[in-house]
């Protein structure tokens, strides 16, 4: 008779476990690593100079400096929202709660393209406000306001969906002693709320910036690709490529993987923090 | 007002009308106002004009392709997201916290540069291409290889977290009683995956429905064949026909709306699942 042990049974033998070891790592490097280093090599493929040129190239930093625009006008303005909405729908009991909450996941559903079409159906010439905007000669649409309605769009939900399951899960007590202790509300909000959520937050803030920084489809159906004014930096990889400019393609792209790889670097190190917050709120 | 008609239970924190009222203001005027607006734009079309433009042949072949590739592309994601979260939860090998950060590469990357590193990747002379002895880089193979890309972390990142929960004593409990190793995977750990893999799928698929930046690049975009919805979407705006890129816009609207519902409930079915071990 076999003796039983643990580890044979809850667990695959040591072939097995370097084969599917072995597997999800061809997987993951046909579809992930691949594609990341392709980037760098198509970018140096013609050496520095190149490379180098492509990156100065004046529109190249017109569109360097829309992104960052773009990202420092939606960024602050999702974070406030995040800040307003989780604290409405962490710290209070109401009616209709889930249903706000599913608002706020909403644009995640919706297709950029769509994202950046309703602002058109809105703002552009033949929209409900097309008319009277040409008159007071305001442009929304194929300019800077366009990108960053569209961008606020696809980026509404990122802070405030780390928020809302942290703030929840921290409860009301510390406010409340606040409170008593005869602390206004701003005050309650800056010494209590604002660090006992500060990982989230950041957290929030990472992935909202890359996804503003990087958005391509909304952007692009209300940018109207003018070169040097409306084209982002995705926009201008994606005219450098149908250019035939490979190289210079690949050299603005290798900037925006390289600001993903922060991404994950800063993700990783904060995400571990959030989590420990998360564990100690929910015991 | 607002507090007073919405409360549920008293509370001594402030700032519940004003921080909701700000919430709903934002939600209403930068999504729910624009998004309203394509509903209203299609509601201009008589029916007969709202039929021709979303159930053109075009249009027709662009939902075949845009449901089919989505739904291969969200199907090999469970099958490998699984492999992946599996090996990254149960086992130890080298540089595993590298490989689980990369993980999230599809949701940081931007899809742009997504699309054109797959296509030069995929292309027939790529790295990978030129091993291939069929075409996959301006086909509709293309388009599955794209959103097999981006749909990735969603199965894997939904999965993590309930194959850390689980816990080795049922597996052990199952051994003990009998249960070959086989056994006890398929009857005791896949039912308990169940709800988080079909939740990942749905995920990778609503997102893979509407991608467009990582697609259009590696996508060849012939009309009728390999050209998505929202590529039509865009290309009958270009010809400044946004009647008929609103209506078919409508259409992947609902088609997203009906799919979030399905998630909201996979995703309760997921926690009452865990809740229930």
């Amino acid at each position: 008779m076999s003796t039983y042990t643990g580890s044979a049974a809850t667990t695959e033998p040591a072939w097995l476990r370097r084969a599917l070891i072995a597997a999800a790592l061809a997987f993951m490097a046909l579809f992930l690593f691949l594609p990341l280093a392709v980037v760098f090599v198509e970018a140096l493929k013609k050496g520095w100079d190149t490379y180098l040129a492509a990156l100065l190239d004046d529109d190249a930093l017109a569109a360097l400096r829309l992104t960052l625009l773009a990202a420092a006008i939606s960024v602050p303005l999702n974070l406030a929202f995040g800040l307003a909405a989780a604290w409405a729908l962490a710290k209070f009991e109401f009616r209709g709660k889930s249903f706000v909450l599913s608002l706020i996941d909403l644009p995640f559903a919706v297709s950029p393209v769509i994202a950046g079409l309703v602002f058109v159906l809105v703002f552009g010439l033949q929209g409900w406000l097309g008319v009277w905007l040409q008159d007071h000669d305001v442009r929304v649409i194929f300019a800077l306001p366009g990108i960053v309605l569209a961008t606020v769009f696809v980026t509404v939900p990122f802070v405030a969906r780390e928020l809302i399951p942290l703030m929840q899960a921290q409860g009301t007590d510390q406010e409340e002693a606040a409170h008593v202790l005869g602390a206004n509300g701003w005050q309650m909000f800056r010494r209590v709320t604002l660090p006992n959520v500060r990982w989230a937050l950041l957290y929030g803030v990472i992935l909202c910036n890359a996804r503003a920084m990087g958005e391509f489809g909304a952007v692009s159906v209300v940018s109207g690709h003018v070169r040097g004014e409306t084209n982002t930096l995705p926009l201008h990889i994606e005219v450098a490529y149908n250019d035939y400019q490979f190289a210079a393609a690949f050299a603005v792209a290798s900037l925006l993987a390289g600001l993903a790889l922060v991404t994950l670097v800063l993700k990783f190190a904060v995400e571990r923090r959030l989590q420990n917050q998360l564990k100690k709120a929910l015991q | 007002m607002l507090s007073r008609l919405l409360r549920r239970q008293h509370s001594v924190l402030p700032g519940f009308s004003l921080s909701l009222g700000l919430a709903l203001l934002y939600l209403g005027l930068l999504v729910l106002v624009p998004l309203s607006a394509a509903f209203l734009k299609t509601a201009t079309l008589s029916g007969p004009a709202f039929l021709a433009a979303v159930a053109s042949p075009r249009a027709l072949a662009a939902y075949r392709l845009s449901f089919g590739a989505a739904a291969l592309a969200a199907a090999l994601n469970a099958a490998a997201g699984l492999l992946v979260a599996w090996v990254l939860v149960r086992y130890r090998f080298p540089l595993r916290r590298l490989v689980d950060g990369l993980v999230d590469l599809p949701f940081a990357l931007p899809t742009a540069v997504a699309g054109i590193a797959l296509t030069a990747l995929y292309a027939s002379n790529g790295w990978v291409g030129r091993w291939l002895p069929f075409k996959v880089a301006f086909t509709p193979l293309g388009v599955w290889v794209a959103l097999v890309f981006i749909g990735l972390p969603f199965v894997v990142r939904t999965l993590q977290p309930v194959l850390e929960e689980l816990s080795h004593e049922r597996e052990e409990a199952a051994a003990t009683l009998g249960a070959s190793r086989a056994q006890t995977l398929a009857r005791v750990v896949l039912p308990t995956l169940a709800p988080a893999l079909l939740t990942g799928f749905a995920l990778a698929f609503a997102r893979g429905l509407g991608e467009y930046g990582s697609v259009i690049f590696i996508a060849g975009n012939m009309p009728m064949l390999s050209e998505i919805t929202p590529l039509l979407i865009v290309t009958k705006l270009e010809q400044y026909d946004y009647a008929g890129a609103t209506a078919i816009a409508v259409v992947m609207l609902v088609a997203s709306f009906a799919l979030l519902l399905a998630i909201n409930l996979l995703q309760a079915w997921t926690r009452r699942r865990q809740g229930e071990r």
